[in-house]
């Protein structure tokens, strides 16, 4: 019993390439009047509201802005190295290991992202001292550090739902590219690598735009352990000024920037690399 | 001290107290009221943004992608923080511009419309790939026997999409039910909330977000099997998909 | 198509006088959900308790107020107050200028000294000279945050905020801090724990910055609503005189919390 496969609602909960508007499409009669007022409303919001705050965290928050993109980037590329071995065992491994990829599959599927990493970081963490061979290890002054856990629970995640992505693009591969393969006399091995590998990555990859997006929305909850990401910066604004709104909606910008941002990313890189409809 | 002891005490998780399975049991039942009623909510505005979004006019197609992309570029958190204080302080500030007095908006309440906000953009994407998955030659059928565009709806577009939707809204139900645990972050007492003040009390960390994590993949598997029914019957007479 | 709207504007407009009726007589006290020992702490049926429950019962049974207790995050408890959420504060929250900029406050209910402890056999002074290159620990929006950045952090130390009292005792137990400042008293009941005892000891009060660490703890309250606070002052007086805050109290502490 396992969990239908993420990718068809990716592009329901994700910002994706294909959503970009074109510049053609951009400016209607109506359009430019719903700018007009749009235009009106963040004016107003910038008089109206109180931002003199800003100045002083924008060190602050530029570093912030760095840790969730550092976040972000080390998880998504970590998950992804171990959901390619996730994917291939649930197809081809024998069955011990294909009902254990499958079952921490559906495990990690199942539970809020949030308490993985509180139990990660409180439940497991708090272990450890316990310890003295881990603590006089050379790995203690990492694992007193939190990001460490957010990178664990965030890197957890991403494996768990690209390796379901992963095992639908190995098995996808036609069974004929295989067996031409085998029957130029190469290895196994040789095909695993030369044609098997590299034809699921090349599927999965229009799945990685929506899942790195999504990884992304993932990212603030690492402050909830301590770590200093953009959103524990504006936490940190809530606190000091008493206000609500201004951060938020400033907090909401910037996402929506690093979204924007990502995605025309992705739209360049699937130029150069034509994956749709392969 | 490896003593293993203070996270093995199984008498912590009793149904009374001095067990704290009551509190997690009711934690839950708090969770699946706000993911219930945020997934209603959700399907409510889904439909009606789906539709806009097919056959709206376009300043509403424009009002409803706005909508779907704020709510898919922006994390959950920020959004449930946002909806969560801004939310309810607009309706109290809609209200007296009018001179109504302000309402009490209760946090089962609150919760269930962050939720269902949040539920509602993805539903509209769901809903609307789906309808766009019925063959233009039914709806057309049914427009050219004269049926009004409410009737076609009802008769036609809902019932025949329902099995290309039906596996993009059963992922939206378990995205539901992980996304109330955010509502900790606010403070309001469901699963997750309650887990910590439950582990922060006894100091028994690791058993008490073991014992959370067993009881949302019990909901999940648990939904899973009943997703599981409804898509069998939704696909009664379908050919099946390679 | 008509009755339907009927029953809908009818269950809206039940729902709306429900809530002003539920309003005008309610006070929902609002405090951080999360166990804050020996104040506010949840027990194993869901309820809540320790002396500031035992505190505001007997505060509004004295004004004659029906109390709700509605716990809110910590870190959005003063949005919580100004956007009507709760309608007072009983949290252990310090009369400070800064938050008086923003809310109200009612008389002080009691006032402690602010300790800083740390793991045991690592002797230091709760000092900055003492304190300098260690991590500390302090929960955010509190006058222990601020008080440790003024003193603690630019002098060589490094202050970690967390969202609650709790996960910073616990951090100190994981030996991830090497001292947490807070409330004596809150850090008192920390190291009469089964885990306190074993890891953490008392280093020692900080040195009293009253522009800071405010002038005690006292009842948050939303500006202008004077008739509300003039009640409750005198309910916190009343129940100084007439010995009924002496008596819950000595179930908690052996000492004279409210300070002089």
């Amino acid at each position: 019993m396992t969990i239908p496969p993420p990718d068809e609602t990716t592009h329901a909960m994700a910002f994706t390439p294909e959503d970009l508007p074109t510049a053609a499409s951009f400016f209607q009669p109506h359009r430019i009047l719903l700018m007009i007022i749009f235009a009106g409303i963040v004016l107003s919001a910038a008089w109206f509201m109180r931002w003199d705050w800003l100045p002083q965290y924008l060190p602050k928050l530029g570093w912030g802005i760095v840790v969730t993109l550092a976040m972000l980037f080390s998880t998504a590329f970590l998950g992804f190295l171990f959901a390619v071995p996730l994917g291939l065992v649930q197809v081809t491994g024998p069955w011990p290991l294909k009902l254990l990829a499958s079952g921490f599959c559906t495990v990690i599927r199942g539970t809020p992202l949030l308490l993985q990493l509180w139990l990660l970081y409180y439940g497991l963490g708090s272990l450890f001292p316990q310890f003295p061979e881990i603590r006089n290890s050379f790995l203690w002054p990492y694992l007193r550090e939190s990001w460490p856990y957010g990178v664990a629970a965030l890197t957890i995640s991403f494996a768990a739902y690209e390796g379901e992505v992963m095992r639908g693009a190995f098995a996808g591969v036609p069974a004929g590219e295989l067996e031409a393969g085998r029957a130029f006399g190469m290895s196994r091995w040789t095909v695993f690598r030369h044609i098997w590998l590299p034809r699921a990555i090349h599927r999965a990859l229009p799945t990685l735009n929506g899942e790195t997006v999504l990884q992304l929305k993932s990212t603030p909850l690492v402050a909830t352990i301590t770590v200093i990401d953009v959103y524990a910066v504006i936490s940190k604004v809530r606190q000091d000024t008493y206000l609500t709104y201004e951060p938020l909606l400033l907090l909401a910008l910037i996402y929506m920037c690093l979204t924007g941002i990502l995605v025309i990313l992705f739209r360049k890189l699937e130029n150069r690399i034509p994956t749709r409809g392969a | 001290m490896a003593d293993p002891a203070p996270f093995i005490n199984w008498s912590l998780l009793a149904l009374s107290p001095p067990g704290w399975g009551g509190v997690l049991l009711s934690g839950l039942f708090n969770s699946i009221q706000i993911a219930v009623g945020g997934y209603s909510l959700g399907l409510l505005l889904g439909v009606g943004g789906a539709f806009g979004k097919l056959y709206g006019g376009p300043i509403l197609k424009d009002l409803l992608e706005c909508y779907t992309t704020i709510v898919r570029a922006v994390p959950e958190l920020v959004l449930i923080l946002l909806l969560y204080y801004a939310g309810t302080d607009l309706i109290n500030q809609a209200l007296g511009l009018v001179g109504l007095p302000s309402v009490d908006i209760s946090g089962l309440a609150a919760g269930i419309f962050v939720i269902g906000v949040v539920q509602g953009a993805y539903s509209t994407e769901v809903l609307r790939g789906a309808i766009k998955a019925v063959p233009a030659g039914q709806i057309e059928a049914a427009r050219a026997f004269g049926m009004s565009p409410v009737k076609v709806m009802g008769r036609i577009t809902l019932p025949a999409m329902l099995p290309y939707a039906i596996p993009g809204l059963s992922n939206l139900w378990l995205i539901a039910t992980k996304d109330t645990a955010l509502l900790a972050v606010v403070g309001f007492s469901e699963l997750t909330l309650v887990t910590r003040q439950a582990a922060g009390s006894t100091k028994a960390y690791l058993l008490f977000f073991l014992a959370a994590g067993a009881l949302y993949l019990a909901l999940t598997l648990v939904s899973n099997v009943f997703i599981g029914i409804i898509e069998r019957r939704a696909r009664r007479g379908l050919v099946k998909a390679a | 198509m008509h009755k339907t709207l009927k029953v809908i504007a009818l269950a809206a407009a039940i729902g709306i006088s429900g809530g002003i009726a539920a309003q005008a007589e309610q006070i929902k006290v609002g405090f951080a959900a999360e166990p804050y020992p020996p104040f506010t702490s949840p027990d194993a049926s869901g309820n809540w308790e320790g002396w500031e429950v035992e505190f505001q019962k007997a505060i509004c049974a004295e004004a004659k107020l029906d109390c709700v207790i509605t716990p809110v995050a910590w870190d959005g408890i003063i949005p919580a107050l100004t956007s009507k959420k709760i309608d007072i504060i009983i949290g252990s929250m310090s009369i400070t200028e800064e938050r008086l900029k923003t809310i109200d406050f009612s008389d002080k209910y009691y006032n402690t000294p602010t300790g800083v402890i740390g793991p045991k056999g690592v002797a230091f002074e709760a000092t900055p000279e003492g304190l300098s290159g260690k991590t500390i620990g302090v929960q955010v929006s509190t006058v222990h945050q601020d008080y440790a950045n003024k003193y603690f952090g630019e002098n060589g130390a490094t202050v970690k905020e967390y969202q609650t009292q709790d996960e910073a005792n616990q951090d100190l137990a994981a030996g991830r801090l090497d001292a947490v400042q807070a409330d004596a008293i809150a850090l008192d009941a920390f190291l009469k724990s089964d885990q306190g005892k074993e890891c953490c000891e008392l280093k020692g009060n900080v040195k009293d910055d009253p522009a800071i660490l405010g002038a005690g703890v006292g009842i948050g309250i939303r500006k202008g609503e004077d008739e509300l606070k003039g009640k409750l002052n005198a309910a916190i007086k009343a129940i100084r005189e007439n010995g009924t805050y002496d008596t819950f109290s000595k179930a908690y502490f052996d000492f004279n919390i409210y300070g002089e």
